[in-house]
């Protein structure tokens, strides 16, 4: 049992974190708001109060900030679609009793530890090329016109490129919920006499349904700040301009702090929507 | 597995999963297999897999193996390993020096942080422990780029822009959510029965820690630090934003092959392959930790 000396000595031993984390957090975000009601421009050298919500209405009601909030959407939803539904048939399969199956897990998780900007160049580079790259090889050799992937389909390459990095993360996920799953319960079914697909919609669907959930929250929160394949592929150019990027691009490209910081501010509300039902997920697991 | 599985259809099933699976891990084959062809070789049309003749040029040319200092000191693999023609054209054991101390960094000063605060968490737990859990774990939902501007500022006030010390501290703070949780779901899997024992045969807090408690919590420590020292190494954002030369780590030199570099394929290939290699056998290794750690326990 604790006593009050424990408990004198833990509130020591925990303050170190909790101040450092309350510092990270408050400090920048406050600053953060600051900058956002100012007319902040240091290339101009203005530093100017106070433009109150100017900001916000002027970053929200730019076209820019539209096309971000689209470009966010179909690229964490594309993303999302792929790297999910792949999940759970790569987890199904994976499940099954197959031979090397240690060495085949160890394939398909690899790519999750690719770091960013090598996954984004190497594809950009030898694979989306549209002269030397493989599959420009690939469409070739079945007779086809070689695609130029990132000027003629710059949003889908890019969701390719990171849904490559994001699959092994939901199979991995899926599969241990998998795993986990009750054998008996499934043999029962089998000798009812339950079509696999009923299996999987009734049985199956529903056990996964909470990892499901758990990948689809933390992907989200991952992929809505998404940086470093944007930066190397296409710099935020055609069309793949994400609320993230376009935020980054107002306070240190064009160096408009003030329109920036509440951009930033967007992205900040956005996350933390996202977030709310997370925590509220993980919270629940902390009582068992 | 119980059930008993016909062998053709234990057969279609494992030549799919391999199917899929090589094809998945292809593009790392593909940097590899490429990192040791010629420039010439690594555009050949139609492309060569393995027969051609292998070299070790691009990792001289990148530098992994570096020429001897001002004092004559070291080159000796390099005179080795390269031919003395070839030219070393970046500095690549900067950039993994310096992605070694900030991982290593990070995770250090991580661990000193977060050891006390989660083993106080999952031994005594207060009325506030869980609110103060998840309130840890939302520092890491904000958006990094709502951010930026402010760090950038300070760093800039503090004279540290492009240091490694920013870095480890950023990196630092970045991680510690992850590191307290996965350590504190560790810990809680500790019986609280051994520390009380402990406790009554005279064990201080200093001897509980050290003596009872650290070594059952190696394993999860041990885990913990693998993952750190992944997600830091492979840390895109902060690398790409606030360093230039003196800090840069790995994520930043590769992308610095943007361009016009990165059209000459053996050499980024060498470049990359040399950038995760040691990750990519860390992660092999702690694939299941993996789980828990980015899932924050949610899935184990």
């Amino acid at each position: 049992m604790a006593t009050q000396h424990s408990r004198s000595a833990a509130r020591t031993m925990m303050a170190p974190a909790v101040f450092l984390l309350l510092v990270w957090m408050l400090v920048p975000l406050i600053l953060t708001l600051w900058f956002s009601v100012m007319d902040y421009r240091p290339l101009r050298g203005t530093f100017e109060c106070c433009e109150g919500l100017g900001n916000y209405i002027r970053f929200a009601s730019s076209s820019s900030f539209q096309d971000a909030i689209v470009t966010t959407l179909i690229m964490v939803g594309g993303i999302l679609l792929i790297t999910v539904t792949g999940g759970i048939l790569l987890a199904l399969l994976l499940d099954q009793p197959i031979w090397g199956q240690g060495i085949v897990r160890i394939l398909v998780i690899a790519p999750f530890f690719v770091m960013p900007t090598v996954a984004a160049l190497v594809w950009k580079n030898m694979f989306m090329n549209p002269v030397n790259g493989l599959l420009a090889h690939l469409w070739e050799f079945f007779g086809a016109e070689p695609i130029s992937w990132l000027t003629q389909v710059p949003l889908f390459s890019i969701i390719i490129i990171v849904s490559w990095i994001w699959l092994p993360f939901a199979t991995l996920i899926l599969l241990t919920a998998i795993q986990s799953l009750d054998s008996e319960q499934m043999e029962a079914a089998e000798m009812d006499g339950a079509s696999p697909i009923a299996r999987f919609f009734y049985i199956v669907l529903p056990h996964l349904s909470r990892a499901i959930t758990v990948v689809i929250l933390i992907q989200t929160i991952f992929l809505l700040s998404i940086f470093a394949e944007i930066f190397v592929t296409t710099g935020g150019g055609f069309g793949t301009r994400t609320l993230t990027y376009l935020v980054y691009q107002r306070v240190i490209e064009s160096q408009n702090v003030g329109l920036g910081s509440a951009g930033g501010i967007f992205a900040v509300i956005l996350a933390n929507i996202v977030a709310i039902f997370l925590m509220r997920m993980v919270g629940k697991n902390l009582d068992k | 597995m119980a059930r008993a599985i016909p062998t053709s259809r234990r057969l279609a099933f494992t030549a799919l999963a391999w199917i899929i699976g090589l094809l998945i891990f292809f593009p790392i084959a593909w940097i590899i297999l490429t990192s040791f062809k010629t420039e010439a070789v690594a555009i050949a049309d139609p492309p060569v897999f393995v027969n051609f003749e292998w070299t070790l040029e691009n990792y001289c040319l990148v530098g992994l193996f570096p020429e001897a200092d001002a004092q004559g000191n070291g080159g000796w693999l390099r005179g080795l390993m390269c031919d003395p023609d070839t030219p070393q054209r970046s500095d690549y054991t900067r950039f993994l020096m310096n992605s070694i101390v900030i991982a290593l960094g990070s995770t250090l000063l991580g661990l000193l942080i977060a050891v006390p605060a989660a083993w106080s968490m999952a031994f005594v737990p207060g009325k506030g422990t869980k609110n103060i859990l998840l309130w840890m774990l939302s520092t890491k939902m904000l958006p990094a780029v709502g951010v930026l501007y402010p760090i950038r500022l300070i760093l800039i006030e503090l004279n540290m822009l492009d240091s490694k010390g920013s870095m480890i501290f950023i990196l630092t703070m970045i991680n510690l959510p992850i590191i307290i949780w996965m350590l504190y779901t560790y810990f809680r899997e500790i019986p609280v029965e051994i520390l009380e024992a402990a406790r009554m045969d005279g064990a201080g807090l200093k001897e509980e820690i050290l003596y009872v408690l650290t070594p059952m919590a190696v394993p999860g420590i041990a885990s913990t630090v693998l993952l750190n020292i992944i997600l830091a190494w492979n840390e895109a954002f902060w690398t790409l934003t606030l360093t230039t030369v003196d800090a840069a780590p790995l994520s930043a030199f590769i992308a610095s092959y943007s361009s016009p570099e990165g059209l000459f394929y053996a050499k980024l290939s060498a470049a990359s392959a040399m950038a995760i290699a040691p990750i990519l056998i860390m992660g092999w290794f702690s694939q299941k930790q993996l789980v828990r750690g980015l899932t924050f326990g949610a899935v184990k």
